[in-house]
């Protein structure tokens, strides 16, 4: 699924991410790890194709409307509702049965009751609860997520984990994150970076 | 058929971000309402019409450019640009659907600007509503790829008017020699042969801007 040799990626002289080979199979479950700055959210920006590399080979064996990417920022707009916002990613990934989808993610990450309501009046850790939701609404075989237990209660973590569990062996899934051990069970592999 | 359905889908999603924020067309209308008061009382007395009608074009181009400074602060806002160029949907979407926006955006601020120099200064004729009507087009699918350059930079608000304004000069000459020439046909053929020549390129260089 993925295979990536010699990647790297500067910005000028200086450097985000060092030359790294990477293999992850069909449903395997990577998990990437390192210090602050050692190009984890760069790594995952390649992957998602929103950055390119400036040295070395990467091929992601996915189309871009079968990958999900959770980074950062939640990638929503900011003065819709969670509703609108999930129905118009809905209809950009052409995702069948949408408002089923929909209502059945937000029920799951307890954000039903305030669908109605902006997303500058949600606290972070729902915000990143709904940026979950867009990450996984069109069923992606391939997730990458940076950091997604950020901001997340012991609730929100545990779906979370829930989630994972459900999706490891089925799709194939890179996370970055600084508790391994949270996530090891499931891992087919890991990476760490200096 | 679902490339239109994207397009439709992005356009609404703007007019419903801005009915409901109102970031942009109170403060467009209050400046092109300003700026033709401005005018109004600096133009001397018995000043020609062809004279008028220029500062006309002027007020439009620079309020346009006030909306365009602010097409793409949702997408900033919170990374959504990002979301959307990663959907499967052909990129050129993006920039049409917000095209689109920033037209009918337009169009509601001529629809008071028009008839309000139409009391200060003359009535404009049909010819002239034409004029602008196709530089709207080039005004906006120029103007909306050029924003969306802009708004990688931190400099964004000096490096949008550095870009456009040029790129606006031809509008402005077909618009007012639409308005004010013996024969406007001319004018607005040129108008719209900018509008297609420029849309086309636009719509295909966008996939370039918002990729790495």
């Amino acid at each position: 699924m993925i295979r990536a040799r010699g990647v790297e990626k500067r910005y000028g002289r200086r450097r985000a991410l060092r030359p790294l080979d990477l293999d992850v199979d069909p449903g395997g479950f990577l998990v990437v790890t390192g210090a602050n700055g050692s190009g984890k959210t760069t790594l995952l920006r390649l992957l998602a194709g929103l950055a390119a590399p400036t040295g070395g080979r990467l091929d992601v064996d996915t189309e871009r409307g079968r990958l999900g990417y959770l980074g950062h920022e939640p990638l929503l707009y900011r003065d819709l509702t969670a509703l609108e916002n999930l129905d118009l990613f809905g209809r950009l990934y052409r995702v069948p049965e949408r408002r089923e989808r929909i209502g059945m993610l937000l029920e799951r990450y307890g954000l039903w009751d305030v669908r109605g309501e902006r997303l500058a009046s949600y606290s972070r850790g729902m915000t990143q609860r709904l940026a979950l939701c867009r990450a996984l609404l069109h069923e992606p075989e391939l997730l990458v997520l940076d950091e997604p237990f950020t901001a997340l209660d012991v609730e929100g973590a545990e779906l979370l984990d829930r989630q994972l569990t459900e999706l490891a062996g089925t799709s194939t899934v890179v996370l970055t994150t600084h508790d391994p051990a949270r996530v090891e069970p499931l891992a087919s592999g890991l990476l760490a970076l200096a | 058929m679902s490339y239109f359905a994207d397009v439709a889908a992005l356009a609404r999603k703007d007019l419903r971000l801005e009915l409901r924020a109102r970031d942009t067309l109170p403060a467009m209308m209050l400046f092109v309402l300003s700026t033709l008061v401005v005018f109004h009382f600096a133009l001397p007395t018995g000043a020609d019409e062809v004279a008028a009608q220029g500062l006309l074009w002027v007020a439009l181009v620079f309020t346009a450019l006030l909306g365009l400074a602010r097409a793409w602060a949702p997408e900033r806002e919170g990374g959504a640009l990002e979301g959307l160029v990663l959907a499967p949907s052909d990129r050129s979407a993006i920039w049409l659907g917000k095209t689109a926006a920033v037209f009918v955006f337009l169009v509601l601020i001529e629809l008071v600007a028009l008839p309000a120099f139409a009391v200060f200064f003359s009535p404009i004729q049909a010819e002239g509503v034409l004029g602008v009507l196709l530089a709207n087009v080039g005004i906006c699918a120029v103007g909306t790829l050029l924003a969306a350059m802009a708004a990688a930079s931190r400099t964004r608000e000096l490096i949008l008017p550095l870009l456009f304004l040029p790129l606006a000069i031809p509008l402005v000459v077909g618009g007012v020699g639409a308005s004010v020439s013996t024969d406007p046909g001319r004018y607005l053929l040129f108008l719209g042969l900018y509008d297609a020549v420029f849309a086309i390129l636009c719509w295909a260089s966008f996939e370039y801007v918002v990729s790495e």
